[in-house]
């Protein structure tokens, strides 16, 4: 089988406190640490197991600025056979629909059986896959938390809905899953790992080398853009408790006994 | 000229979901003036479509015995038939409307917004969208050219739900037409649905739940939770990462993919306050957040807040309640 996992290099939410800059253009990145996003190790960690199993390749892509390399290397180091960068100036400014043109265009200068995307990435869209398949014509699911192979023609899929349910699909290749957290439980990378791919040679694909039409992605494609950053007010917010580590305990105590907080 | 906005009505065993008169709220925030037709999509869906009309000028209709189950990828086919190009389309967000949104975006060639917490005007064809980024840790106000129509999801919850004002709607019938071809969709095949695992507790009961998050850090750390739930005589619940990391048991999961939960108090420990998480707490439980970053926006619903690492506090606080004993 196989399979391509578009990955995405995103700030680490655990790892900083994001904040907006002065003057509400973008957040503060001086001293944001990244990482791969979230949900897409899942996706490889998935898309490593069907290849265990069943044989074939896996392939990352990351649309993104030359720093994208890092974590298509961390995926590899995982296990993925090869890593794709897509890269071009003119891709800056690209809303969801350009991204996906972008991806569509590698897409179909390979032949993939399988393409997996996360579930969401750090703006909390979750829209990449759909956006895809859609454009491929290729079946979609999203929020996906289980793949069992059928054959060579389709595959059983179980996605999450409400309360924790499952829904079970089954669904012709090839397809587009976008995959949900939990669905397996993705491998440690050591440093060791990320050695030993530090020089693969990951090639660099732009507009030109995807056949696109600069008109067709970037700034002036996209019918969605970002105006500003702000932090919201909501509603008056929580009583901060004030004082040494002890008061604040001894207060909450306090608060506890008096709401039933203590049985 | 009035924007025309179809929102898309969700539906179980007759009973319409609370988000359908959200959207009435949504779609008047888009464009006070907007005429707004119910989209209802099912089997036996008369009842649902009769009620609708107190609340909607219009209600299409799409009902056939082979659209019981949702099947988003069908759905989305029957829908790209029959809505004029150019229309502006709400979804509830929940995992249909994630499902189908995107695709249906590109098939009806217009703009997509996924997790919309708030309009801000429309100016020269471009609405202004609040969104939330970063697990709600930043907002933003996002552009979005809907002169071509447009798909939207709505965050379920931001948008107050708008009383039934006796609409006096009319339903229309449009199964023939999103029928017309066949069954779209064919590439996917819904099967069954799988329901959620029963645990040892059921948290969905408790009067204190103990919640512990992503903070915690190590599984270990797990005991000092569970040793305070004990104190207070609580049960353990959590977010998600929790349960994806095998740490706890799916049944203790809070959240929109998990329990709903209605206790009398309830405590969050290193939980940023995603709103997956706070959509599956119920009823305005006393809310007490242990967090170390006071930025994280379970600070804004909470009604104490103590800034502190929960591996150093929540030790103390066990002791102090286990002393008056
Ligand atoms: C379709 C879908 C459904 C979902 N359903 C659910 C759901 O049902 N339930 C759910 O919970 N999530 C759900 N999620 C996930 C959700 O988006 C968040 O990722 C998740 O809720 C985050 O969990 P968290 O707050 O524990 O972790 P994080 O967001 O990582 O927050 C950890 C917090 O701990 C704090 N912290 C770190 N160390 C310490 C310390 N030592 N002391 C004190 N504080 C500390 C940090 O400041 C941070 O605020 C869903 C996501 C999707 C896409
Ligand atoms: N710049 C990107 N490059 C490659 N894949 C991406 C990119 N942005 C998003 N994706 C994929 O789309 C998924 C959902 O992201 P989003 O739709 O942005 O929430 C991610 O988990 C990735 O798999």
């Amino acid at each position: 089988m196989e399979i391509l996992v578009c990955v995405k290099r995103v700030p680490d939410t655990a790892e900083n406190e994001i904040s907006v800059n002065s003057s509400g253009s973008d957040i503060e990145r001086g001293d944001l640490v990244y990482s791969v996003n979230e949900w897409d190790n899942y996706a490889v960690e998935e898309a490593i197991q069907i290849r265990d199993k069943v044989g074939g390749s896996v392939t990352v892509v990351s649309v993104g600025d030359a720093e994208s390399e890092e974590v298509l290397r961390r995926e590899m180091a995982m296990g993925a056979d090869k890593g794709i960068l897509l890269s071009d100036d003119a891709f800056a400014g690209s809303d969801g629909k350009g991204l996906a043109t972008i991806l569509k265009a590698e897409i179909l200068k390979g032949k993939y059986d399988l393409v997996l995307t996360g579930a969401q990435a750090d703006d909390g869209a979750g829209q990449i896959g759909g956006m895809l398949a859609a454009m491929l014509d290729w079946p979609y699911a999203s929020l996906v938390n289980r793949v069992e192979l059928l054959d060579d023609k389709k595959i059983k899929i179980g996605r999450e809905i409400a309360g924790g349910n499952q829904e079970i699909n089954e669904i012709d290749l090839p397809c587009v899953l976008s995959i949900q957290t939990g669905i397996n439980e993705p491998r440690y990378v050591g440093i060791r790992g990320i050695r030993k791919v530090a020089s693969v040679e990951i090639p660099v694909h732009g507009a030109s080398e995807l056949g696109l039409n600069a008109d067709s992605v970037g700034k002036t494609s996209a019918k969605v853009s970002r105006v500003d950053y702000f932090v919201p007010v909501l509603g008056k917010g929580a009583e901060l408790l004030e004082g040494s580590i002890e008061e604040k305990v001894e207060k909450l105590v306090e608060l506890l006994k008096s709401k039933g907080g203590i049985k | 000229m009035a924007l025309q906005i179809f929102t898309y009505i969700l539906h179980k065993d007759g009973v319409i979901d609370d988000t359908a008169l959200e959207m009435v709220a949504a779609a008047g925030k888009i464009d006070p003036a907007a005429s707004i037709t119910a989209i209802v999509v099912g089997s036996k869906t008369d009842a649902v479509c009769n009620s609708l009309i107190a609340s909607f000028k219009e209600v299409w209709k799409i009902d056939n015995d082979a659209l019981s189950y949702p099947n988003s990828e069908v759905i989305r086919g029957l829908l790209t038939r029959v809505i004029p190009k150019g229309s502006t389309l709400l979804f509830a967000l929940d995992p249909f409307g994630m499902d189908i949104g995107p695709g249906l975006s590109i098939k009806l060639e217009g703009a997509y917004v996924p997790d919309a917490v708030g309009f801000n005007g429309i100016e020269g064809g471009k609405l202004k969208v609040v969104r939330q980024e970063y697990s709600g840790q930043v907002s933003t106000h996002v552009l979005c050219d809907i002169s071509g129509g447009a798909v939207l999801t709505i965050r379920p919850g931001a948008f107050r739900a708008v009383e039934a004002d006796a609409a006096g709607g009319t339903v229309i019938d449009k199964t023939a037409d999103a029928m017309t071809g066949g069954l779209p969709g064919g590439a996917r095949r819904y099967i069954e649905v799988v329901q959620a695992e029963v645990g040892d507790v059921d948290i969905t009961k408790s009067e204190i739940l103990v919640s512990v998050g992503r903070g915690i850090g190590e599984q270990e750390n797990i005991d000092i939770i569970k040793e305070l739930a004990k104190a207070v005589g609580g049960d353990v619940s959590c977010s998600r990462p929790i349960v994806d990391a095998k740490w706890l048991e799916k049944s203790r999961q809070v959240g929109t993919s998990g329990q709903t939960v209605k206790p009398k108090v309830y405590m969050a420990l290193g939980i940023s306050g995603s709103f997956q998480h706070l959509g599956g707490i119920k009823g305005s439980p006393f809310m007490v957040v242990v967090n170390k970053n006071p930025k994280a926006p379970i600070f804004q619903v909470a009604d104490i807040g103590v800034v502190e690492d929960l591996l150093e506090f929540v030790p103390l606080l066990t002791e102090k309640i286990n002393e008056l004993k």
